[in-house]
């Protein structure tokens, strides 16, 4: 077996819509592969598709060498999921969930109980393993279903945007448990987000998915560095100069990517200290006054922008929606 | 191979009840309302009528004759609302976590079942319990022990039957309608509360056709030593309609879409 995952033109239609769209990847194993997108995507139901929770249109799946549609019953003994919304029993405490879990998977008493323990451990919740599920906060949920995802040794950990709607300082929590567990249980991740500084800190290599596609591939590095060495922005004083200043700074082929948002102007350049002078007097010359500038190293935000022409800003919907699931579940 | 396989779906059904026992032994506010309602019908109906009423064909129209109705009731909402909590593990996202398991779906909805179906006998003993303290009086240990197998009977048909409408009926909301327009019907048209014997036609025909009239006949037949319906009928009907619906139930849960 060479690949922890492997897709070949793997397509869902829902309806009218296409969900996922012709997608082949391959996932060493061992490897922390990411999937980065804007909410629709099409993540979720990329997972949903490899772990046998949906079934593809078209094209096939493997996951540890088994195919999703032809062999369910081995992929899903060979994979552990946690789905972007929670899947908890909150009546029952940690340790039952996690008993529960082990039963199902057939593991027996004594192999259970020493589990538990390690799972237990691996993201901190002894202390709390014997109280309601009810009574935890999200991150706890959180860390609860990514220890019950490992509970049975799974060769493949899909992870669907593991830190939605949790405050910062869980959230760089849970990464370092991710990290753990990638290394010490030695198992492949395939993780999905839409928070760029979570795949750039996470991933091995990032795919960046939009409207069902992949739109790049590669490791974190080389995909930023594909965008040449610096981003310079431009903050213009009235946006209607936003197309005209980009025209020129394209002819005069200054600029190896000129992109625009609002009143801004994103250019990446080679150098950028010292293209800062020569690209200010191109736009003095044309008589465009810009209000502020400022240059950094690419981010992911700015190779998603490149390959979409858009930001990956729509984040606030999923994160109401997952509040009020919680909401909701609490109040059961 | 077989012994293996035996083996796993043994678990996944002890599984599934086990959490089902689990989550009723914590809602100790399910278990005092399932009983209140069968015990204010028992003291009140029981007391305002036992004076008055004299049933045609023998038999006093009293506390006792009411208690295989009252246990036929309680053995149906617990079963239902057991087949219904499916909808509950949807919405809550519990039950992607048991399909994504490699277990096979029809021993899950059969241990969910069993599961559901023990809190349902155990609520329907604590009534045969209270009704004897009060002064029903039952014909012999073996009618009570048939007695607490044709709850199991009936309890497995309206637990498939809830798992059967909870796998196509996509929201609460929904449920919650069916759900009253299929148990007040089935608690009214059983006999649970009048005497079988002389109705007419038409209701007689409505009533026939309740397979909850079977269960409160055959429980009548063990605890009292007397009913309508011959019992080896009601037995058969009941376990007719108890394949059937479990069948049912487990196959629409196993196509159900989450
Ligand atoms: N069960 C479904 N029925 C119809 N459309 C769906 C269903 N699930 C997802 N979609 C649609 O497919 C697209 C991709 O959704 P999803 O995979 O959830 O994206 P993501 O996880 O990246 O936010 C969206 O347009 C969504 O509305
Ligand atoms: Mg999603």
């Amino acid at each position: 077996m060479l690949y922890a995952i492997e897709t070949k033109e793997i397509t869902k239609h829902f309806d009218d819509i296409t969900a996922v769209n012709k997608v082949s990847i391959f996932v060493k194993p061992g490897e922390l592969f990411g999937l980065l997108g804007p909410n629709g995507a099409g993540k979720t139901t990329l997972i949903h598709m490899l772990s046998t929770m949906t079934e593809p249109s078209s094209g096939s799946a493997k996951v540890w060498g088994y195919d999703v549609a032809l062999e369910p019953g081995s992929v899903r003994q060979n994979i552990g999921v946690v789905f972007q919304d929670t899947t908890l029993d909150d009546r029952l405490t940690g340790r039952e969930n996690l008993d529960l879990h082990g039963r199902l998977y057939g593991l027996d008493g004594k192999t259970r109980k020493k589990r538990i323990e390690e799972v237990l451990s691996l993201v901190e919740l002894a202390d709390r393993a014997d109280v309601l599920v009810k009574t935890y906060s999200g991150g706890m949920m959180r860390r609860l279903e990514i220890a019950r995802g490992l509970m049975h040794h799974p060769h493949v950990l899909f992870l669907d945007e593991p830190t939605l709607g949790l405050d910062p300082q869980t959230r760089l929590h849970i990464w370092e448990y991710i990290k753990k567990l990638n290394k010490e249980e030695g198992v492949s991740i395939m993780l999905t987000t839409h928070y760029m500084e979570e795949a750039d800190h996470l991933c091995n290599r990032i795919a960046i998915i939009d409207h069902g596609e992949i739109v790049a591939l590669d490791t974190p590095e080389s995909l930023k560095n594909m965008l040449g060495g610096d981003v310079i922005t431009l903050e213009l004083e009235k946006s209607d100069d936003i197309s005209r200043l980009c025209e020129i700074y394209q002819k005069n082929g200054c600029a190896n990517i000129v992109t625009e948002k609002m009143n801004e102007i994103f250019i990446t350049v080679e150098n950028g200290e010292r293209q800062i002078p020569h690209i200010l007097s191109l736009a003095s010359t044309a008589g465009i006054s810009i209000q502020a500038v400022s240059l950094r190293k690419p981010t992911l935000d700015d190779v998603f922008i490149h390959h979409t022409g858009r930001a990956i800003r729509d984040k606030e919907v999923s994160e109401i929606e997952t509040v009020g699931y919680k909401i909701r579940s609490r109040r059961k | 191979m077989v012994s293996a396989s035996v083996n796993r779906a043994a678990q996944t059904v002890y599984t599934m009840w086990l959490r089902e026992m689990i989550r009723f032994s914590r809602s100790k506010s399910r278990i005092i309302g399932a009983l209140a309602t069968p015990l204010f019908f028992l003291i009140i109906l029981g007391a305002g009528f036992s004076s008055s009423f004299q049933v045609r064909g023998g038999g006093a129209f009293n506390t006792s004759y009411l208690a295989p109705g009252l246990i036929g009731m309680a053995v149906l909402f617990t079963s239902l609302m057991g087949g219904v909590s499916i909808i509950w593990d949807r919405e809550f996202g519990f039950l992607k976590e048991i399909l994504i398991a490699p277990v096979s779906r029809f021993f899950v909805a059969l241990g969910k079942a069993i599961g559901g179906v023990t809190t349902a006998m155990i609520q329907g003993v604590l009534i045969m319990i209270i009704a004897w303290l009060i002064g029903v009086h039952y014909v012999s240990i073996w009618g009570v022990l048939a007695a607490i197998v044709i709850m199991f009977i009936s309890g497995i048909g309206f637990m498939g039957l809830g798992i059967a409408l909870a796998s196509i009926i996509d929201s609460h909301e929904g449920f919650q309608m069916v759900m009253s327009f299929l148990t007040m019907p089935l608690v009214l048209l059983s006999g649970a509360f009048f005497p079988i014997s002389n109705l007419p036609a038409w209701l007689k025909a409505l009533v026939y056709a309740n397979p909850l009239t079977y269960g409160v006949e055959a429980l009548r037949y063990c605890l009292l030593g007397s009913s309508t319906i011959p019992v080896l009928l009601s037995v058969f009907v009941l376990l007719i309609f108890s394949t059937a619906m479990i069948v049912i139930g487990g196959k629409l849960f196993g196509v159900m879409r989450v």
